[in-house]
């Protein structure tokens, strides 16, 4: 998809794609979200950031964590894997497993866009791809993702050892970053390399199980993206920007009013550049009302 | 193609056959490509240090979370995260006893920060912990030089438990040599032996359990020593006495057949 794609209506004059600083503000406020989830993990260990006397602020990585000495957090799909080796965890790894579960529960594919710091590898690779107009040499398969999400599970039982965990790239970043340096950073620029010159949002986007995951209990997030059908000219800037393109499928969000699938990592690419805003995040209770209210404004701007 | 197909054969039969091979082969080599590969990692675990508490080694590899949070709790701050690239599997914590020894916390904050369990919170005594076992080289030991160095025996925290020193004769002189022995059923493996070792390259230092001890079996009978158990490690299997004969006083059976008529 480079520039050179045909629109389906072209964004019109009076409806020009928003453009400065505020259009920014999601890549802005996640980039902070990633850096400043590291700096915690970080500045705990090294510089002895604590709550009070010998209560760390974060100690951990993303694997597991515990938040200001009282709040476990576990990731779920490593819990799991090690649950399928045949270890029983231990309580305190279960309520994390339970608070994060919770959290993505609810505000869905987030992990991705918003905390993984394997994401601004892989964006930069994308802006970079764009940028030098990089053609596709292949195509895989987005769901090519969840069948490596069911071998992780599979090779974790024959194994006995947490399949992913131990080649994760996510991991390596995570911790070569707080914990001191080794070969991660290989892993990490074959990454780059990947995404920027052989498969758009490769990684990401088709092979890496952890997103698949994320893709699966995303299904029932409520923050969700709207869809205002009535606004939309189906300009398909949205589409440009967006990491997982499919999810906007303009059918399924005619028939649904908002974005369904739990690919999208809510990572607000689309909302701040929609010409019309008709794409905006809203919380998924609410989605129907206010879908309703829409409708009924165009119908009345119809009928003057 | 599908025209001149046997009767009966349907050509997209045989197409979801042919893909349905090729998708199963390319998951057979990947996910074999993938074991190995966690095999070949797991493979360099017997050399690790890990920290006290540790479950066997397996059971290890498949527990520990690899978050750290023991590291960040560790006092002295002695354990690292093994990164990708390493010489240990990856992403678990270990410690160096030569540049850093486990100082041995009687509270044991790194066991109690592991959420997961693969420190195990069954260990409640840090004297109790087995992290690894000194072991002495003597060609290179100072004491068995014949100079007084004892440094390890001094400075060990269990000291006439963990490491004694023994006297040892002197060839010529009638003075003795006092030479450090350490006894694996109190050493910890902490390490500040190894630390203190004012040798270049220590001559005592901590090795797995599994790399340096043996194991006399339980055919041994050490008929002498009339105030131990039978062996060190013997326990009987399942639904046995311990003594073949249950007439046979289980201090000493090593002796006993020649009061028992047996020869």
């Amino acid at each position: 998809m480079s520039d050179t794609t045909v629109r389906t209506a072209p964004a019109s004059e009076e409806h020009p794609v928003p453009t400065g600083p505020w259009v920014w503000r999601y890549i802005i406020l996640r980039r902070i979200s990633q850096v400043g989830i590291l700096l915690m993990f970080f500045g705990t260990l090294h510089w002895g950031w604590d709550v009070s006397k010998d209560v760390g602020l974060l100690t951990g990585n993303l694997s597991a964590s515990t938040f200001i000495g009282l709040i476990p957090l576990t990731d779920p799909f490593a819990a799991l894997q090690i649950f399928l080796t045949g270890h029983v965890l231990a309580q305190e790894s279960l309520i994390g497993v339970a608070v994060v579960l919770g959290f993505y529960l609810i505000f869905g594919r987030v992990f991705c866009s918003w905390v993984c710091p394997v994401n601004m590898v892989t964006d930069a690779a994308g802006w970079l791809r764009n940028k030098l107009g990089i053609l596709a040499i292949f195509h895989l398969p987005r769901g090519l993702r969840y069948f490596i999400l069911v071998a992780t599970l599979v090779i974790t039982v024959i194994s006995g050892v947490a399949a992913f965990e131990w080649v994760s790239p996510v991991g390596m970043m995570h911790r070569e970053i707080i914990f001191g340096l080794g070969l991660g950073f290989t892993a990490l620029l074959a990454i780059f390399l990947f995404d920027l010159l052989i498969l758009k949002h490769g990684w990401c986007g088709h092979l890496c199980p952890l997103g698949a995951f994320y893709s699966l209990l995303g299904r029932t997030a409520q923050l969700r993206v709207r869809f205002d059908k009535n606004t939309c000219t189906h300009c398909g800037e949205c589409a440009k920007v967006c990491p997982e393109p499919q999810v906007l499928n303009l059918k399924k969000l005619e028939e649904r009013g908002y974005v369904y699938s739990g690919e999208c990592s809510n990572c607000g690419r689309c909302t701040p550049i929609c010409p019309e805003g008709s794409l905006m995040f809203d919380l998924k209770p609410l989605i129907r009302g206010h879908n309703a209210q829409a409708d009924a404004i165009a119908v009345q701007r119809r009928t003057k | 193609m599908s025209d001149q197909g046997p009767v009966g054969l349907n050509p997209k039969r045989r197409d979801f056959l042919v893909k349905l091979a090729q998708g199963a082969a390319l998951a057979g080599t990947g996910g074999l490509l993938w074991d190995y590969i966690l095999h070949n990692e797991a493979r360099a675990a017997p050399y690790a240090l890990r920290p006290p508490g540790a479950l066997d080694e397996n059971d290890f590899n498949a527990a520990c979370i690899k978050c750290g949070q023991c590291v960040v709790d560790c006092p002295p701050l002695i354990l690292k995260l093994q990164p990708a690239g390493g010489n240990l599997p990856i992403g678990m914590p270990y410690f160096e006893p030569r540049t850093g020894p486990c100082i041995m916390c009687p509270d044991i904050p790194c066991m109690k920060a592991c959420p997961t369990g693969a420190l195990s919170p069954s260990l409640k005594k840090i004297e109790d912990a087995r992290m690894g076992l000194a072991v002495i080289d003597i060609e290179n030991c100072l004491s068995w030089k014949g100079l007084r160095c004892e440094i390890c025996h001094r400075e060990c925290p269990i000291k006439g438990k963990a490491i004694t020193l023994e006297t040892h004769p002197r060839q010529i002189s009638k003075h003795a040599m006092f030479v450090p022995l350490v006894h694996s059923d109190a050493c910890t493996g902490c390490g500040i032996c190894e630390k203190a070792c004012p040798t270049t390259v220590a001559a005592i230092r901590i090795l797995p359990h599994k790399l340096v001890q043996g194991k006399i079996g339980e055919h041994y009978r050490l008929g002498w020593t009339f105030d131990t158990e039978v062996t060190q490690d013997f326990k009987a299997p399942e639904g046995q006495s311990a003594a073949p004969d249950a007439a046979v006083p289980k201090t000493a059976p090593g002796v006993d057949y020649l009061n028992q008529g047996g020869l």
